[in-house]
């Protein structure tokens, strides 16, 4: 494939997945639903009418998922570059 | 390097309010706690002298089981909405854990994410620690582990197995952990009706979840083969015959 059509195809796909993929995140992160989580939807509710609640955790990380988001934003940072840095990692430096 | 810090932002855009699967703490019972806990044990003790072995063999796949650990740690964290159900769930991530390093390695892996989601992330609990690494460890290696060897040995594709595994992977997690909570739960209730309602309660979010799951292993999967066959005949999952540019 000649050099310009391709930057074409890579400009065109971009140009397409990219608003997508943000739409597709704002919708999920600004729309009003709650999304509620299965372990509140199945697990705690049904567990409830049956006698059991869950419990405050030993360490409560407070209202919110800051911590989570933190832990998140660092394994995904982390992760992506030991992958990236892969072959440096575990490439045998020569003598 | 741009992608990096491309697939970084997209991550920030995508926090959101995140919700587990896994069993809060304070829902079982303590025999049933402790039951669960004796019922991991055996396979993280294992998972553990097989990761001591395979250091052994090659020090080199010891930092790939940690970049798996984070990977799992990751995906067990990251709440997909389901608009079909209107709730959010998470993929186990155990499934390509499993392919890549065996079941009792992934064991182990799950185990120590479940740990920190329990201790620092309020996600499961120190007391269901052993119902929930039996459910999404043990099962969903075993059940991913099995599926993809069986598919390959039926002549599968990498992509096909792969898939298949990952669903399975995801699907045995949660049967596991309905399995898990009825029996903590049930009382003098009979078994079968409440088992089934936990499942059905399940469905609406976990079965195009497991699909999305099987998806993603099998793009794993193949991703690897692509740019690094190399590691997968390294993990035993292809054998050199059949790398890319085998004569």
């Amino acid at each position: 494939m000649p050099e310009r059509k391709r930057k074409w195809r890579v400009l065109l796909i971009h140009t397409i997945i990219l608003p997508t993929l943000l739409f597709a995140l704002y919708f999920f992160s600004l729309a009003p639903r709650s999304w509620e989580g299965v372990d509140e939807a199945v697990v705690e509710k049904i567990a409830k009418e049956h006698g059991r609640e869950a419990i405050a955790p030993l360490i409560d990380p407070g209202s919110g998922d800051l911590l989570l988001f933190a832990f998140l934003v660092a394994g995904a940072a982390g992760g992506f570059a030991a992958g990236y840095y892969w072959r440096q990692l575990t490439d045998k430096k020569p003598q | 390097m741009k992608r990096v810090l491309l697939l970084t932002v997209v991550c920030l855009l995508a926090a959101t309010p995140a919700f587990a699967m896994h069993i809060s703490e304070g829902i079982l019972p303590f025999s049933w706690a402790l039951f669960w806990y004796l019922a991991a044990l055996p396979f993280v003790a294992l998972g553990v002298r097989r990761l001591n072995a395979l250091g052994r063999e090659d020090l080199s796949l010891k930092p790939l089981v940690g970049l798996l650990a984070a990977v799992v740690f990751i995906i067990s964290c990251m709440p997909i909405p389901v608009p079909t159900a209107g709730t959010c769930s998470h993929p186990c991530g155990t499934g390509v854990a499993a392919i890549l390093v065996g079941p009792l390695v992934s064991v182990v892996i799950a185990a120590v994410a479940l740990l920190i989601q329990a201790l620092f992330l309020a996600h499961g609990g120190l007391s269901t620690l052993g119902a929930n690494t039996f459910s999404m460890g043990v099962v969903g290696s075993l059940a991913g582990w099995l599926a993809f060897r069986s598919a390959r040995r039926l002549g599968g594709s990498l992509a096909v197995s792969g898939f298949i595994a990952g669903t399975l992977a995801d699907w045995g997690t949660y049967s596991a952990t309905s399995l898990i909570l009825t029996c903590g739960i049930r009382g003098e209730a009979p078994l079968l009706p409440l088992f089934s309602k936990v499942v059905l309660a399940f469905l609406p979010t976990q079965l195009p979840l497991g699909i999305l799951e099987g998806v993603i292993t099998a793009g794993m999967v193949t991703l690897l083969y692509k740019k690094r066959p190399d590691l997968l005949v390294k993990m035993r999952v292809i054998t050199e015959k059949e790398l890319p540019n085998h004569a």
